[in-house]
């Protein structure tokens, strides 16, 4: 184990905690960046769709793990930055490289405004509320059909940033070039977030909301804050599915889209970036998965193609259960606690990262 | 009369939401927990019904099938919480609640496992049959959804507030430590708890199917009945019902009048505003200790 001697303040909020660390993500980074000399163009569809949904998941993990508010209602924010982001580019005839951070923006800014009436709320009536959200969006692109076109659905134009054009099927190397940078921005973004103030009196909210109000922090404030930035993050990740997807429509950002998206980055690891690349990867590669494992079964078996509808969702749901039940704290969690047994061998005690229990009381009485 | 056609169904839906309701406040009552697999317990409780009755499956007597079915879903749920839930003991509401989320999906796979993804409809005695009051057409399946409801609400309210169990089960959810002390079972409370919780999902779960067909995607009637629990004041069975029946008459109303895309987000702007203005439903249940 390496053990990092702070000489400075500084030390506690670098961006790397010593150069080994950001040796191993200059590793990850060139594998990424040369990723596509050993993918065919289908393999790096699935990695770009990786990325996009890892910063969704990013996007509802500073609301639910940084800042400890449940929602249930992110596909509503995926909606809005999607179709902010194709209607800016349609209607209004601005281009990609405007329009995208404007589309994001426009979320964020509906994400605080909606946060402001519901941060009164706690556990699980705000989880309804943004249930209650993500149900109404659905019915307000249908009824505002003029301009989003209702169920019918719009297209997304191609990405175009100074002449260069970017497209799934055409260009798949460039698009997955692009998409990475913006989750590098998106990260970095994270990074200095957790690093700052604000991202601390995220942190103070989640782990006890009446100490951080003790400490001076602006309870309602801060949440509303929080509530604006996930919800703008995630519209940039919808803007970006609605461009990966090429056709959308109210269909296309159901409830059943938010609630996956929450379970996506429990499975992942509450509360790490880490946890939210794992998540986006469960996600995004189960379908694939799952028809991997239907052809080898039809291959064994040598029966004809076998299709169970509903097969995908049950899946996840029992991934799921099995990750609540025996290891909360996710994917990353699982990764974290090998390392460490490796790291203290042979010190590695069971116990080290037991989770302190506690006798419920209700919240019907104050 | 068309008003009044329109109160009676608007009713007996209503009804519906509430018993499902009053599955998420029973359970929310006693543990503190949010079931969010309350739609699909009462999809279950519908479709082993109708396993056990329609000829094509068991053919089993309507009559013999209710009770069995109720008690398959009562045994279910203990299990389930029994095996599950139990290792969720002590820890974090948010867990429970992406916990039968999950539960939901895998419920809602199992029954099209079984029972297909196609609609079927419940070989029941009571559907399809009226009742004349005078000028007024009434479904005998809406008056029997009515008064089970009603039955069932006053039931287990007076075994909320004058049995010792229930007390107990009050008890264990308001301060669970000191529930311990007072020699309360709570563990065993809550596997009980949840066995009552599925048996009112089988029942409404029956009268629903014998309302119209079913299939396994009506577990999502669940969200609506959720809506419902909140409006009301989660955490009070007679306002789950008052909720259930607010939302039940909404519907109608406002597909009636309000134009076709207005009227289906009816029963959520009105979720919203309740959570904005009076957070804790109609009939609140938070009551400021009393020192």
């Amino acid at each position: 184990m390496r053990t990092v001697f702070k000489t400075s303040y500084d030390a506690d909020i670098n961006l790397f905690r010593h150069g080994a660390q950001l040796g191993w993500y200059v590793l990850l980074l060139s594998v990424a960046l040369a990723l596509p000399l050993f993918l065919s163009s289908f393999g790096i569809g699935e990695m770009t769709n990786l990325l996009i949904w890892a910063i969704a998941c990013m996007g509802l993990m500073i609301l639910v793990g940084q800042t400890g508010q449940a929602s249930l209602g992110h596909a509503a924010f995926l909606a809005i930055g999607c179709y902010a982001n194709v209607l800016l580019q349609t209607k209004l005839g601005l281009p990609f490289i405007l329009a995208f951070p404007l589309a994001g923006l426009i979320a964020g800014v509906a994400g605080a405004l909606i946060a402001m009436p519901m941060t009164k709320l706690h556990g699980i009536y705000l989880a309804i509320g943004t249930l209650a959200i993500a149900i109404l969006i659905d019915d307000f692109i249908v009824i505002a059909a003029p301009l989003t076109n209702g169920v019918m659905g719009l297209f997304a134009p191609d990405i175009a940033i100074f002449g260069y054009s970017f497209n799934r099927y055409g260009n798949p190397v460039g698009l997955y070039y692009l998409i990475l940078a913006i989750t590098l921005l998106v990260v970095l973004m994270y990074r200095n977030l957790q690093r700052s103030p604000l991202g601390r009196s995220f942190a103070a909210i989640r782990d006890s909301e009446i100490s951080a109000q003790a400490m001076g922090v602006n309870v309602a404030r801060t949440k509303a804050v929080a509530f604006g930035i996930s919800a703008g993050v995630t519209g940039l990740g919808g803007a970006l599915i609605g461009h990966f997807a090429g056709i959308f429509n109210n269909e296309t950002f159901n409830v059943i889209i938010s609630i996956q998206l929450l379970l996506a980055i429990v499975i992942g690891g509450l509360g790490t970036i880490h946890g939210a690349f794992f998540g986006a990867a469960v996600v995004a590669l189960l379908p694939q998965g799952i028809a991997m494992g239907r052809d080898l079964v039809n291959k064994v078996l040598g029966g004809g193609s076998v299709a169970i509808p509903g097969l995908e969702a049950a899946l996840f749901g029992a991934i799921l259960i099995a990750f609540i039940l025996f290891e909360p704290r996710g994917i990353y969690g699982r990764w974290f606690k090998i390392r460490t047994y490796f790291e203290l061998f042979p010190f590695y005690r069971k116990d080290m990262f037991r989770r302190q229990k506690a006798y419920l009381k209700t919240e019907r009485m104050r | 009369m068309d008003v009044l056609q329109l109160i009676v169904s608007g009713l007996a839906n209503g009804c519906v939401y509430g018993l499902i309701a009053m599955g998420f406040v029973l359970i929310y009552k006693a543990t503190e927990a949010v079931n969010f697999a309350q739609g699909d317990f009462m999809m279950l409780g519908a479709f082993i019904c109708l396993g056990l009755t329609n000829p094509q499956f068991m053919g089993l007597p309507f009559w013999i099938s209710v009770p069995v079915a109720i008690a398959i879903m009562g045994a279910f749920g203990y299990a389930l919480d029994l095996v599950v839930l139990r290792r969720m003991f002590g820890q974090s509401q948010v867990a429970v609640i992406i916990l039968t989320i999950a539960l939901g999906f895998v419920l809602r796979f199992v029954a099209g496992l079984i029972w297909g993804h196609e609609p079927v409809s419940l070989a029941s005695p009571i559907a399809g049959r009226d009742v004349r009051f005078g000028g007024l057409v009434l479904g005998l399946d809406e008056i029997m959804v009515i008064t089970v409801t009603l039955v069932l609400t006053v039931a287990l309210w007076l075994y909320f507030n004058r049995t010792k169990l229930g007390v107990a089960m009050q008890a264990s959810s308001q301060n669970q430590l000191a529930a311990y002390y007072m020699g309360i079972p709570v563990k065993r409370i809550h596997s009980l708890i949840w066995a009552l919780a599925g048996m009112v999902a089988a029942v409404a779960g029956i009268l629903f199917a014998s309302k119209g067909s079913i299939d396994p995607s009506i577990g999502l009637l669940g969200i609506k009945a959720f809506a419902a629990a909140v409006i009301g004041g989660f955490g009070s069975l007679p306002g789950a019902l008052l909720g259930g029946l607010i939302v039940g008459l909404i519907e109608p109303f406002a597909s009636r009048y309000i134009a076709a895309g207005y009227s289906q987000i009816m029963p959520y702007l009105l979720l919203f505003l309740i959570l904005v203005f009076r957070p804790h439903g109609i009939l609140a249940q938070v009551h400021a200790k009393k020192v």
